[in-house]
């Protein structure tokens, strides 16, 4: 913005580029903008999706189906996954800060294939239109977000179809994205600094690219042949012609347990720049992070059958299984250790952005030790299908990415925008959404413990009381997003001048304005090789910074 | 509103940038055909599966006939050969040579989907019969779509290599090197989906 005054320059004019407001809606280039693009959007699906989740616990209020029709409550069910886990999560903690961050920390004006990346954004209104609009043209899918057959090739054709396009389309500008981050951070990197200098959200998105490159191919492939099964009566997976459903469901999951990585590995980077800054303190272990984060990544190829513990699978594979996901606890518990042990000691400032993401440390080892237990077969076989499932992934999706995203928010607006977030406000959105998160979540545990199926409208009247509180945390969730809205809007024209590094932070993005200009540094970009070299100045020099930081904190 | 804003003039990261650029796009080509491949990958091991455990009533067995697929695997095979010589004849500024063994390749492209459509034809089974003919279909017709857009870009790059006039020269051949590596990638899928579907 504040380069709008320079000097002009015709020969690169293929590069011209709209400002102000309008560029947002534009087929902007700028990785900044498409960043931006990404958060707005996924925000925007994220407030649609939360309306349908707030639909379905009025449904679940009581045992029976008043307030929709069961197979409305099937398709409203079927949108809010679909949309909560690729039109919100995924483009955000992928496409939003990723694009972002990403190019600041290889010290790269761009990403590598900028074009392709305005590509890859612009497939999602379209895909998210969509799906949502079919819900009032020929009436949505009602096969849930898994898609399994025989259901999703009996339901009604036209719903199930425009549900594959756009789950294609989404697909595609996942892997876009993932070739477009993996060629930024190994190509792309300003001379002279190393791999393991880079900051560990460059780690994450480079474990996650892979993922999403391996195994998101194979969904479409899958989801392909669905299309036929639905539209030309081919019997892949069509019991009656002679086809294998559960070769779907090994496809599928194939693709969705790295899918979940592909939701949370992101998520753990950005709260691994978080917590240092505001803790003042170096990042701990960054060299185990980095291999956890690689573990991760192997292991995640590993363990897709744990969903299928049911499905008739061979006793082989299910010790297979169970033997290689309870491994992964191995290191995602280190990864948790080194947060802990990061705060440990710490100068910390308890703002929004911090207690966001100590909210994400809390719940996502609630969910992590639900989905060890879950990995146990003689466990999931009581559970399997259950509100236990739906508390286990709601722990780690919603505890987990969505609260690392309203932290990086917090962290981030002011690199976005120039203008600090209200605190105030900031906290009365995280104590409200962790206390709702908790009320509605937590008792699920229990409904499925005692039997309570998961994807239905009806159940017995013994559940009812439970159902209830489980609602009432859902309205003080949706509630929290009041304060946020209104904060977020507010703060862009009114919040307090935040200057360029509020927080003192020593990552790239920081060493620059905010917001930074169109080709994010005025000179040469700046060579970072301690990314979290925090208390290496003197110790004087600290106190006196830190009381300035901490008044804000407390 | 809306004004048109250049983008800052730029040091020297930005220049080594822009020269290193074909490095990058090769590298963004060869991670989208891995990609390509799982999809592949997937179909395969769904038709193993398939075959491994839903086994078909034995009027439903239907051996394939082998001379056709074997002359298929030939052509591509030739033509990977052809389009190989076709690169070496753009870097070493030979623009006719170029263009005469792309043309070839393309011919070869063209009798492989030919050839391909004949089988089809004659063919005693259709997309619908079984579960065994229907992954036959899906895996061959979806390889058929690769070799269709292959052999379009190579009519194109072979427009474009034409001199004068054209845009691909010795100095600037990535569209060819591009599509050179897509159709070696084809060709090596065919392989794997002829051992997998007709030897196997
Ligand atoms: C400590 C690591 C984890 C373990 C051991 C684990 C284990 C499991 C198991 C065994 C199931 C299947 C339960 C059943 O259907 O009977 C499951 C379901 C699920 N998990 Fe996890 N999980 C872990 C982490 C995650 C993460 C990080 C996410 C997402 C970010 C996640 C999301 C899900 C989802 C969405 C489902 C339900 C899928 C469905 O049926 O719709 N889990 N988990
Ligand atoms: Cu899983």
């Amino acid at each position: 913005m504040t380069i709008a005054n320079q000097p002009s320059d015709f020969e690169r004019g293929d590069r011209l580029q709209p400002t102000g407001w309008m560029r947002y809606l534009s087929f902007s280039l700028d990785h900044k903008v498409i960043g931006i693009q990404y958060l707005i959007c996924g925000f925007i699906f994220y407030l649609i999706g939360g309306t349908l989740a707030s639909a379905i616990r009025i449904e679940l209020t009581s045992p029976i189906s008043d307030f929709m029709a069961r197979d409305v409550y099937n398709q409203v069910l079927t949108l809010h996954g679909t949309i909560m886990i690729f039109l919100w999560i995924v483009p955000v903690v992928n496409g939003a800060f990723g694009n972002y961050l990403i190019p600041f920390y290889v010290g790269a004006r761009d990403m590598a294939f900028p074009r392709l990346n305005a590509v890859a954004f612009w497939l999602i209104p379209p895909a998210g239109l969509m799906l949502i609009s079919s819900y009032f043209i020929t009436g949505a899918a009602e096969s849930g977000w898994t898609a399994y057959p025989p259901l999703s090739i009996n339901t009604p054709a036209a719903g199930q179809i425009i549900w594959i396009l756009s789950v294609l389309l989404l697909g595609g500008s996942s892997i876009f994205g993932g070739i477009n981050f993996i060629a930024t951070i190994l190509k792309l990197r300003r001379p002279g600094l190393k791999l393991m200098q880079l900051p560990m959200y460059c780690w994450a998105m480079l474990g996650t690219s892979i993922l999403v490159v391996l195994s998101t191919p194979v969904l479409a492939g899958t989801l392909i042949l669905l299309s036929f099964d639905i539209v030309a009566h081919t019997g892949f997976f069509n019991p009656v012609l002679g086809g294998n459903v559960v070769v779907y469901q090994h496809l599928f999951w194939f693709y969705s347990h790295p899918a979940v990585y592909i939701m949370v590995l992101p998520a753990f980077g950005l709260v691994s720049e978080i917590l240092p800054v505001h803790s003042r303190k170096p990042l701990f272990g960054y060299t185990t992070m980095v291999y956890s984060i690689m573990a991760i990544v192997i292991l995640g190829f590993v363990v897709w059958a744990h969903h299928m513990f049911t499905s008739g699978t061979p006793p082989w594979m299910r010790l297979f299984f169970t033997i290689a996901t309870s491994f992964i606890a191995v290191p995602t518990g280190i990864k948790f250790f080194n947060w802990v042990a990061t705060l440990w000691g710490g100068r910390i400032s308890l703002n929004a952005a911090v207690l966001f993401s100590c909210g994400f440390i809390v719940n996502f080892v609630l969910g992590g030790i639900t989905g060890v237990a879950l990995a146990q077969v003689p466990f999931d076989v009581h559970v399997h299908d259950t509100y236990f499932v739906v508390a286990h992934f709601h722990y780690i999706v919603y505890g987990g990415s969505v609260f690392v995203i309203f932290s990086s928010i917090y962290h981030w607006y002011p690199k976005f925008t120039g203008r600090m977030l209200n605190e105030q406000l900031g906290r009365i959105h995280f104590f409200l959404t962790f206390i709702g998160f908790n009320l509605c979540f937590a008792p699920q545990h229990w409904l499925g413990l005692n039997g309570m199926p998961r994807r239905v409208a009806e159940y017995d009247p013994q559940f009812a009381l439970i159902n209830q509180i489980s609602s009432v945390g859902a309205l003080l969730m949706a509630l929290s997003t009041i304060p946020f809205i209104w904060n977020t809007i507010q703060s862009a024209f009114n919040g307090q001048i935040a200057g360029d590094n509020p927080w003192e932070a020593l990552t790239p993005e920081w060493l620059t304005s905010s917001p930074p200009p169109v080709e994010n540094w005025r000179g040469q970009a700046p060579l970072v090789t301690a990314p979290y070299g925090y208390g290496a100045r003197k110790k004087e020099e600290e106190d006196a910074e830190s009381t300035d930081t901490n008044n804000q904190g407390n | 509103m809306t004004t048109l804003v250049p983008i800052e003039e730029n040091s020297a990261i930005e220049s080594n940038k822009e020269e290193e650029h074909g490095d990058y796009r090769m590298f963004g080509l060869a991670a989208f055909l891995v990609a390509d491949g799982m999809t592949f990958a997937g179909f395969f091991a769904a038709y193993l599966t398939f075959k491994a455990v839903n086994p078909l009533f034995p009027d439903a067995i239907y051996e394939l006939e082998l001379p056709l697929p074997t002359l298929n695997t030939i052509l591509l095979l030739v033509s990977s050969a052809t389009f190989h010589k076709a690169g070496q004849a753009i870097r070493n500024n030979e623009s006719k040579n170029c263009q005469r063994w792309l043309i070839l390749t393309a011919f070869l492209g063209l009798a492989f989907l030919g050839s391909q459509m004949f089988e089809y034809f004659s063919l005693p089974f259709g997309l619908t019969d079984n579960l065994y003919a229907s992954t036959f279909y899906a895996l061959t017709g979806f390889h058929g779509l690769h070799v269709t857009l292959g052999t379009i870009m190579i009519l194109i790059v072979w427009w474009q290599s034409r001199s004068p006039g054209g845009r691909i020269t010795s100095q600037n051949h990535f569209p060819l090197e591009a599509a050179e590596l897509y159709w070696h990638f084809v060709d090596g899928i065919w392989v794997i989906l002829f051992i997998i579907l007709y030897l196997l």
